[in-house]
């Protein structure tokens, strides 16, 4: 009698343990390829998956086998021309004959690779290992909503409707204890000596110094029996915090300059950098919206296509797209609901007096309500006012405002992963 | 009057969709017929999973539970790759010696197909597996499920006690030797995980004593006298590499004894395998091949069902000559089912050639001396005792003899009457594992001195060690904890040596430039 079960309904990823082992086993490579894949992938196909390749002698289990030499005998299938004592010559090294048994290849040359693919989700794990989305706490909470209340053990206040008894008696007991200590160890003395006078001959009991005992006792019985038996300092209480709860919305504000001196090839770069923070934003946070502002001396809130693709001309004001950022989050993103993240790309033009009006902006109007702000300037000349006010900006604002400058799209990667590495707890 | 008999035999299905009644139909069917052949088996457990699951099984050997480790993962990425490039199908069918025999169907497959492996696993295997002498000395069917569970439980105790890294460095060295962790001789116990938990404590109590005696520093009085007679250790050489390790190396902690001693289990349990590929194959393809064929013949299955089940059996059993680019050595399947099926021809229609070379079977009842050919050999003996001069002929086989000392390849033996006995006594030496695989014993041990140990690699016919030797050393000096020493001997004579960590270079630079794995 046969059994026949289903088991198409059990779990698939049986092996899903053993395949995350291995990557682990060779987590330098495939970080390395990530990287690589990183600086050449056409901007679309940014997190996607990514073939890995891992040399195969890195991959060798190596067992004890036979080498090649000696005496090799072998019995093959398909005889078609020989017979027995011909002569033939030997194959040249390298090429055809198998060598039979195992099936093993000749020599690999180190050349052969094991390739695989890693799927998005690996490849983004990958590529934000140790980055950290910084403040990822509000700084400002607003209404109840945002909070979630957890227990956080004992404290000494609170209200009666979470009086913890247990806590509570056991203190009480305690101090009774600690408070009464003296005055029993005397008592008992005192009973001890009333005892062994009583128990003296009648006739050589000195009742004087029997009464006086026996008052003594009862004045430390009294006192013993003064001390309260629960007082408002052994009452214990529940403790419950508030903890603010992450707002699970974000938005992300890009803002580029698209004048005259910006061209495509900065642009790219700059586009690059954005989808690199929204890839990162979408994957710490159940929603994710971006804004897209450009400007050159006005700006202007445009999606996604135009953004990176219209052509503009003019001179460039910064603070208008300043302005129209502040703007958007105080009609449609308050802070107190979402998580706000400006993402900022310039080649550091900027009109002169213009720079000044831009630092106020963000001082007093921007920097309190978002988590987190980032410059940065694709240029390989030499920075202007706009980066030096900047960079009073972020010595107001270290935590929250970074800056770094991108040369050319090999930088992009790594100055990413500069301005989110994670922090150590200090 | 034939006509009206066929049209009374309803074929069991038409299409090729399959559902779990016909599948329970076929089985049904099969069992009678096996049974009526005299086929002996465990009782069948038959799995519908699909083609990941199927994946997963594959990456484990079959096994269904098995303990954690990358190489799994590295053979799962690779099936998964290929799978899904198209590149190759996956096995039909996996097949477990346990008791009850479990047999994977794909979902994918036809109802053919599902028959077909029904027919291949769960009657061919699986009388296989109860039938053969090593399988039923060598494992113990009933208890190996519970063991992997054991073993998969076990290990990942250690990993949350010590690490994944430590587990998985013990293991990647344990799997370098795991060719060399099976008694040839001696039977094993049965194992259990009950059994198997309740010792193991017993075990590391034992453990320690046996290696404080070995290991003894202290000088017995008199010891001028003992020098002389000073015992080499071991008496005999092992060739049980991964238990002498266990038993023996001076630095290990239990846990770490105990997970060699999985892996040795492990290995133990494959080795039959390892030994019965062509008689365990053929066995199982004569098998569907038979059954099937009578199904045909009593009208249950359909002429469409027999074309697609001779096209996907002819690719199984086909055999690419030497000089085709897709040889790959000798199909199992090819040569393990020409020789049951020549044997069942010389017992059912004896030429005078079959009389003269086999006199005892030509003749006889097919069925028994089938039987007798699957349960008393193993592929090297089964080879040597009834591969025919017919299957020679008919695979065209031929010997070369490749000696490095002379400038060309000869040729052999070949299919004719001078080189039948020649040809097959060397086709049966190549399925000797012991010619495989190159001969390693632990020679001995420094037991008062540095504490190293000595390997001797015997030559087969001056065969020298692969270029991975020195990697599986660094293995090896990894359990043992001290150095290692390889001597390979041709006859008396050592024609080379490998020692790790590597003589004559600075140690301490060495082991910093973690070229060897720090010992345990």
């Amino acid at each position: 009698m046969s059994y026949i079960i289903d088991r198409r309904l059990n779990g698939k990823k049986k092996s899903t343990v053993n395949r995350q082992r291995f990557l682990r086993r060779y987590k330098a490579h495939i970080k390395k390829a990530v990287g690589e894949a990183m600086n050449s992938r056409s901007i679309t196909d940014l997190g996607k998956g990514e073939k890995i390749s891992i040399p195969t002698r890195d991959l060798n289990e190596p067992i004890f086998s036979n080498g090649r030499g000696g005496h090799m005998e072998q019995v093959l299938p398909g005889n078609k021309e020989f017979v027995t004592g011909d002569r033939i010559p030997r194959p040249g090294q390298g090429q055809g004959q198998g060598s039979g048994g195992s099936g093993a290849s000749d020599s690999g040359e180190g050349m052969d690779e094991f390739a695989f693919q890693i799927s998005q989700d690996e490849f983004l794990e990958f590529m934000f290992e140790g980055l950290e989305l910084p403040n990822m706490v509000k700084r400002k909470l607003a209404g109840n909503d945002a909070f979630h209340v957890v227990r956080a053990g004992i404290c000494n206040e609170g209200t009666p409707g979470r009086l913890n008894v247990v806590r509570s008696m056991r203190a009480a007991n305690a101090r009774r204890i600690a408070l009464s200590g003296g005055k029993r160890r005397n008592l008992k003395l005192l009973e001890q000596e009333l005892l062994a006078e009583e128990e003296k001959d009648p006739a050589l009991r000195d009742q004087r110094k029997l009464d006086e005992l026996r008052v003594k006792i009862e004045d430390l019985r009294a006192r013993v029996g003064r001390i309260p038996f629960l007082d408002d300092f052994d009452l214990k209480y529940n403790l419950l915090v508030k903890q603010p709860r992450p707002s699970s919305k974000a938005v992300m504000f890009c803002l580029m300059d698209v004048s005259g001196s910006m061209n495509q090839a900065t642009k790219d770069m700059a586009k690059r950098f954005f989808l690199l923070l929204y890839l990162f934003l979408q994957r710490s946070y159940e929603y994710t919206e971006i804004v897209f502002i450009r400007h050159h001396t006005s700006a202007k809130e445009v999606d996604e296509q135009e953004f990176f693709y219209s052509r503009e001309t003019g001179g460039t004001i910064v603070s208008s797209a300043l302005k129209m950022m502040r703007n958007i989050m105080r009609e449609r993103y308050p802070a107190s609901e979402w998580n706000i993240y400006g993402a900022q790309a310039s080649d550091g033009d900027n009109w002169n007096d213009d720079s000044s009006t831009c630092h106020k902006i963000l001082i007093d109007d921007i920097m309190p309500h978002v988590q987190y702000y980032s410059y940065v300037e694709i240029t390989p000349r030499d920075h202007q006012a706009l980066w030096d006010e900047y960079q009073s900006v972020a010595d107001v604002f270290p935590e929250h405002f970074a800056m770094e400058q991108i040369i050319d799209v090999g930088d992009i990667y790594p100055v990413f992963r500069q301005l989110f590495t994670q922090k150590v707890a200090a | 009057m034939l006509d009206t008999a066929l049209n009374n035999k309803q074929p069991i299905s038409t299409t090729s969709e399959w559902t779990f009644e016909l599948i329970q139909e076929y089985d049904r069917e099969i069992a009678l017929l096996a049974k009526e052949f005299g086929l002996d088996t465990y009782p069948n457990q038959i799995e519908v999973i699909s083609s990941e699951q199927m994946m997963d099984a594959y990456s484990s050997v079959g096994m269904p539970v098995g303990y954690n480790h990358w190489s799994f993962g590295k053979q799962f990425i690779s099936v998964e790759n290929n799978y899904q490039r198209g590149r190759m199908g996956l096995a039909y069918e996996i097949v477990i010696n346990s008791n009850p025999c479990i047999a994977y169907l794909m979902e994918e497959n036809t109802m053919t197909m599902q028959a077909l492996v029904i027919a291949h696993a769960c009657y061919g295997h699986n009388s296989f597996f109860k039938g053969n002498y090593l399988f039923r000395t060598w494992t113990d069917a009933s208890s190996i499920i519970d063991y992997l569970l054991f073993a998969k439980n076990y290990i990942a105790r250690c990993e949350e006690r010590y690490g994944v890294d430590e587990v998985e460095a013990l293991l990647d060295s344990c799997h370098a030797l795991m060719n060399y962790g099976v008694d040839r001789y001696k039977r094993p116990y049965p194992i259990s995980a009950h059994e198997e938990e309740r010792r193991q404590k017993e075990r590391e109590e034992y453990r320690q004593r046996q290696l404080n005696d070995l290991w003894r520093t202290i000088p017995k009085l008199g010891g001028g006298e003992e020098e002389a007679t000073v015992q080499r250790f071991p008496d005999e050489p092992q060739e049980n590499l991964l238990y002498f390790i266990e038993k023996n190396a001076p630095l290990l902690e239990n846990w770490q004894r105990e997970l060699i001693r999985i892996v040795r289990k492990m290995a133990q349990y494959f080795y039959p395998q390892r030994q019965t590929q062509v008689m365990n194959e053929g066995w199982a393809t004569f098998w569907h091949y038979t059954l099937l064929n009578e199904l045909h013949a009593k009208g249950k299955v359909t002429d469409g069902f027999m074309m697609e089940f001779l096209s996907s059996h002819t690719s199984v059993i086909y055999q690419p000559p030497y000089d085709s680019p897709y040889y790959n050595g000798i199909n199992p399947y090819a040569l393990g089912f020409s020789i049951f099926t020549d044997l069942r021809r010389i017992c059912e229609n004896p030429t005078d050639e079959d009389r003269a070379w086999f006199p005892d079977i030509a003749g006889s009842n097919w069925k028994e001396t089938l039987q007798f050919a699957m349960r008393d050999f193993k592929d090297e003996s089964f080879i040597l005792q009834f591969l025919s001069p017919k299957v020679m002929r008919d695979m065209k086989l031929f010997c070369i003899s490749d000696d490095d000392r002379e400038k060309e390849i000869e040729v052999g033996a070949i299919h004719n009457e001078d080189g039948y006995r020649e040809l097959r006594a060397k086709l049966a030496g190549q399925y000797n594992l012991g010619n495989r695989e190159p001969n390693i014993q632990v020679y001995s041990v420094d037991t008062r001195g540095d504490r190293s140990i000595t390997l001797h690699h015997t030559q087969h016919q001056r065969r020298p060690l692969g270029k991975d030797t020195l990697e599986v050393l660094k293995h090896l000096h990894r359990l043992w904890g001290f150095d290692v020493h390889l001597h390979s001997l041709n006859g008396d004579e050592i024609t080379a040596s490998y020692h790790c960590p590597e003589q004559g270079r600075d140690r301490s630079e060495l082991e910093e430039s973690m070229l060897v794995p720090k010992p345990i």
